[in-house]
């Protein structure tokens, strides 16, 4: 039997801004428990929010980048339930009337590009925690994080695999980080998503979904999804029906549980928030953010594609973050010769390799742009074969210092006195009569043993090309 | 002014409350109310929406609510930390408090 | 010098006849005979106040003195003042002491005014007799087997009894003026937004307003000058150019135009409150006033609307009274809704749990909209009348509350009864506009009779203007309770 599976993302993106979306407070991430938690986000009796600017800015931001809908006029709601991480008792959140609507993400998903539309994305209020290490029996709670900005970004259910909803997730990473409206720290919780998942066979109505919550890594959010999904095939061919559930997914087990502080009947009691008015959007101020925008992961894609013939593949790798893609470009635009393809193989290959290897990410580099393009310049240059470049490289990137110094000290430097070369083709002609007399013979791969010879003769300093050209000039003379 | 999405369905209301509505409410609230005062509560309740419940005769199609005092729009505040740490004079009047964490009776999510 | 208004205060102090520290110790030791009767203060703490006065007193005698430094007032239980405790008349509250000033209490200290105490009154400022109160119910000096009216029953009563010459209230549904017209005082709720509402602890957000409680318009026209003013932490706060809300106190009334809303005279009104104020009306015309008959139909309906909103919004805004962070916490406790639900049920009082669940209903799934938004319509419908009336008249004139103080205990078992005493102010705070109650006369048994003028936005000035002329050419304001 044949069987669909549906699902959407909910995405609770933290917002760079200073202070909290309704108070003065810090938002900096792990200061002493609860002494960024002014009197507004630990809710005293009297006080009143007033919103911060710099989220409302951040969601304008983001509804661009979508191409969404801006809601002009925008209105915050209560959402009503007590739960000891939320102090008001109400979360304000925003329900009729988000400030973003509609707009749409395009993911890569293997070769295939897909479009996930996006339903809304919304501003809101972050609870504190609650730290459930053993304080004689009960739990303590934290409300640094209360009150922090969160845009709440919710797609259509247009993704139908794990590995699709992580791609529209990493996506969507990518892009709030690009833009700058969120640090993408996932550790931390920057960046937290939620999945709605349902299967159904095809062609019949959507199934029941039931919502994992938090998912904090994209590994986790993919084998939440698979597992999920196996489970909902399972309930639903062993005869039973699913039932709307919100579930927890344990990384150590690798399932999915219900969650037991949800067990009450979702009546959130939504109403505007008498404390807030509503929010208006002047067109001014959206155009000058307009302005203000990056040029978009998407867009540069293409124009790699068109102004630097990279394949759609490379130009996806290298725009996965705004930082990698300005570091290719600041590499592509320092080089003496036009290359881009030279800039984008070793952007993409040593160095992302030894990124990997360190766990760094692109801002962690040892090696700055500008060092990179200098040793491309040397392999333009013919100075450097790329076999050299790379031991250079390796130098640079664990004792650090300049291209051309390290080559100085290091002899690296690719021999050019093509009489140098010929002696030592002589010698190891002379050395090798028996590789000599199968070439003659006919065996091509004899000549390959010699040039290997030759090489390893000049240690590696030899330009191949060379050494082939006279080596063929001497076996034929 | 807000506009909202039209009534999209006949809304039925009750004529009076049962006690389960009110044990519902109750914990909803998260107000404790034992049976005894749970017949009290819906008597005097039901009375408070004997009088609200005048207002369901008004046609009120075609108004907009309102929500606010006055139609005005939201102000933004700059983005600034203007707070500091006052932690120890809020956990001052705290019921019970430790390593600068509030206590609760353990929560399992 | 008890009975003194702060005005006259403020000229002894100015004068040298008259120091802060005298004023305070004066009305502290009145405050100690008279208030176990009447118990019109929460908390009172001579220390705190005499510090605050001496203050007061160093800052005239440094020459950094304001118009009104060193005059003394009360301030309501719902504004929450650092280092004082700060109850709002519940039990939930009752070890809070509150680690910040209000934005009103902020004012007042800037102004060199001390702080004589906190004022009993309604818990959670829910109720229209001062009985719901954990703290006792306040006692009218007029008689002391009837009530003061609420919620701001203690600081009406303090008032009148001439324990401080002047108080702060809060108003959300009638809450200065009809406590204010059963103990014979002037009070006046500002237009919503003229008065921040940060540290005043909320009951219902879109209608709550502070203001000014005193023996006479002139004073409520020197608070109002101390209270009014911009505050970036209140969202609903009016950014306004500052106004000296007396600066028309004594211009004369010839053409003022004044709308009489037929609906206010109907059935129900007591008769020798219509009477009263018939004779105040002929006042006016005789101040070169002229009247007009205007309608406010939908106003029937502002009790109805106003028993929906004011609920729905308590309910989410007392939610933070979790015995968690502050207040109240049951002292067993099996759980964490266990220790919610008992927390709250012993923490509020029966007015109190009655309202958050009538909000918690109204709001809840598949009533929102026959409730809460039809409740909303309604409200625009009634400021859409007063909008109407302007057009014909300045300022409306009308009764504050249908009889004068009822006996303690008369209403306490009948909510429905306790809400229809505020059928005359309610609609003034769902509209958002300024309302006061002055005193005009009173009834056979000797309690005094409120007049409520209603002014359009903004128009406080006008309507101190009005009641000023009329506080001079009557003495209501003056006459006291006999044994204070």
């Amino acid at each position: 039997m044949q069987w669909e599976t549906v699902i959407g993302l909910e995405v609770h993106t933290q917002l760079t801004t200073k202070s909290k979306i309704f108070s003065g407070a810090s938002t900096a991430f792990g200061a002493e428990p609860n002494s960024q938690a002014c009197q507004v986000d630990i809710a005293l009796p009297g006080v009143l929010p007033v919103l911060n600017k710099g989220a409302v800015e951040r969601a304008i931001k983001f509804g661009l980048a979508v191409g969404a809908k801006l809601n002009r006029v925008n209105v915050f709601a209560r959402k009503n339930y007590f739960y000891p991480d939320l102090p008001k008792g109400y979360q304000i959140s925003q329900f009729e009337l988000p400030i973003v609507e509609g707009g749409s993400l395009t993911i890569q998903v293997g070769d295939q590009e897909k479009v996930v539309r996006l339903t809304r994305a919304h501003l809101e209020e972050d609870a504190g925690k609650s730290l459930h290490e053993d304080f004689h029996g009960m739990t303590g709670i934290d409300l640094n994080r209360a009150g922090t900005p969160l845009l709440e970004i919710v797609s259509e259910p247009d993704m139908c695999s794990a590995a699709e909803a992580v791609a529209y997730a990493k996506a969507l990473h990518s892009l709030v980080t690009w833009i700058g409206t969120c640090d993408g720290n996932m550790q931390e919780g920057s960046f937290r998503c939620d999945a709605n998942v349902s299967v159904r066979r095809p062609g019949e109505p959507l199934g029941t979904r039931r919502e994992i919550k938090n998912l904090n890594s994209f590994r986790f959010l993919e084998q939440a999804i698979n597992y999920e999904v196996r489970w909902q095939i399972e309930q639903i061919e062993d005869g039973h029906k699913i039932q709307q559930a919100t579930v927890l997914f344990d990384p150590d087990s690798g399932e999915t549980r219900m969650m037991r502080t949800k067990e009450d009947a979702h009546d959130y009691r939504y109403f505007p928030d008498p404390d807030l008015l509503p929010v208006k959007l002047d067109e001014d101020w959206i155009e000058a953010i307009r302005a203000g925008l990056p040029e978009l992961p998407q867009a540069r894609q293409l124009r790699y594609q068109a102004e630097f013939g990279l394949s759609a593949y490379d130009a996806a790798a290298l725009t996965g973050t705004r930082a990698l893609s300005d570091y290719f470009e600041a590499v592509a635009a320092a080089l003496a010769k036009a290359d881009p393809k030279l800039a984008a193989n070793w952007v993409m290959g040593e160095l992302s390799a030894a990124l990997n290897k360190a766990e760094l990410d692109i801002a962690g580099s040892p090696i700055p742009a500008a060092k990179l393009a200098t040793l491309l310049g040397r392999i333009q240059d013919g100075t450097l074969s790329g076999k050299l470049a790379r031991q250079v490289f390796e130098v640079m990137w664990t004792e650090g210092g300049e291209v051309d110094a390290i080559i100085e000290a290091r002899g690296l430097k690719q021999m050019s006195d093509s009489g140098e070369v010929e002696r030592i083709i002589d010698e190891v002609l002379a050395a090798n009569p028996k590789s000599v007399e199968e070439f003659r013979s006919g065996k091509d791969k004899a000549f390959n043993a010699l040039v290997g010879q030759v090489m390893k003769a000049t240690r590696g300093k030899a330009n191949p090309a060379q050494v082939n050209d006279l080596l063929k000039a001497k076996l034929a003379g | 002014m807000i506009t909202y999405k039209p009534l999209s369905y006949k809304v039925y209301i009750p004529m009076s409350l049962t006690l389960a509505d009110v044990q519902r409410i109750a914990h909803l609230a998260r107000i404790r109310v034992s049976e005894g005062e749970a017949e009290q509560t819906r008597n005097q309740l039901n009375g408070i929406f004997d009088l609200i419940a005048e207002m369901q005769a008004v046609d009120t199609a075609g108004i907009a609510p309102m929500a606010h005092a006055r139609d005005v729009f939201q102000r933004l505040r700059a983005d600034e930390v203007t707070e500091t740490d006052r932690r120890a004079a809020y956990q001052a009047v705290a019921p019970q408090t430790e390593a600068g964490l509030y206590l609760v009776p353990q929560v399992i999510e | 010098m008890s009975q003194q208004t702060i005005k006259q205060l403020a000229d002894l102090l100015v004068g040298g006849k008259t120091s802060s520290v005298e004023l305070c110790q004066d009305y502290l030791a009145r405050i100690a005979t008279h208030n176990p009767n009447l118990n019109a203060f929460i908390s009172v703490d001579a220390e705190r106040t005499l510090a605050e006065a001496r203050a007061a007193d160093a800052a005239r005698a440094a020459g950094q003195a304001g118009p009104l430094t060193g005059v003394p007032i009360a301030h309501k239980d719902i504004f929450c003042a650092e280092g004082w405790l700060t109850t709002c008349g519940s039990k939930m509250l009752y070890n809070f002491v509150s680690p910040y000033d209000a934005h009103v209490i902020s004012r007042f200290k800037a102004a060199g005014m001390p702080t004589l105490g906190k004022t009993n009154m309604d818990e959670f400022a829910m109720g229209s007799s001062n009985e719901t109160s954990y703290y006792g119910p306040v006692k009218n000096p007029w008689d002391s087997a009837r009530v003061p009216g609420g919620s701001s029953g203690g600081s009406a009563a303090c008032v009148a009894a001439g324990l401080a010459p002047a108080a702060t209230g809060t108003d959300t549904g009638g809450s200065i003026r009809q406590p204010a017209a059963l103990c014979g005082i002037t009070g006046l709720k500002p237009t919503y937004g003229v008065v921040s509402r940060y540290g005043m602890i909320a009951f219902a957000s879109s209608l709550d307003q502070a203001g000014p409680m005193a023996q006479s318009a002139e004073d409520c026209a020197l608070l109002l000058n101390v209270m009014a003013g911009f505050d970036g932490r209140d969202s609903t706060s009016l950014e306004r150019e500052k106004e000296d809300y007396g600066r028309d106190l004594a211009k004369p009334l010839n053409g003022l135009r004044i709308g009489l809303p037929k609906e206010f005279f109907g059935a129900g009104l007591s008769g020798d409150t219509a009477q009263a104020v018939q004779a105040a009306i002929d006042e006016f015309r005789k101040l070169g006033a002229t009247t007009v008959e205007v309608s406010l139909p939908n106003s029937g309906l502002s009790v109805a609307a106003y028993y929906v909103i004011a609920p729905a919004e308590a309910s989410s805004n007392l939610s933070r009274f979790d015995g968690v962070r502050y207040g109240y916490r049951t002292p067993d406790y099996a759980d964490l809704t266990d220790l919610y639900e008992k927390s709250r049920a012993e923490g509020f009082g029966a007015e109190v749990k009655r309202r958050i669940m009538i909000g918690t209903y109204v709001l809840s799934h598949g009533y929102y909209d026959a409730y809460y938004i039809q409740a909303q319509k309604l409200r625009r419908l009634i400021a859409n009348d007063f909008a109407e009336a302007y057009k014909a008249c300045d300022v409306i004139l009308g009764p504050t509350a249908p009889t004068t103080a009822f006996k303690l205990g008369e209403k306490a078992d009948d909510p429905v009864q306790m809400y229809l005493s505020d059928i005359y102010t309610i609609a003034v705070n769902l509209a958002g506009l300024p309302g006061m109650s002055l005193p005009c006369g009173f009834d056979g048994q000797g309690l005094p009779i409120g007049l409520q003028l209603i002014g359009d936005y903004f128009s406080e000035a006008r309507m101190l203007n009005v009641a000023h002329q009329y506080q001079l050419a009557t003495d209501w304001h003056q006459r006291t309770p006999g044994g204070f």
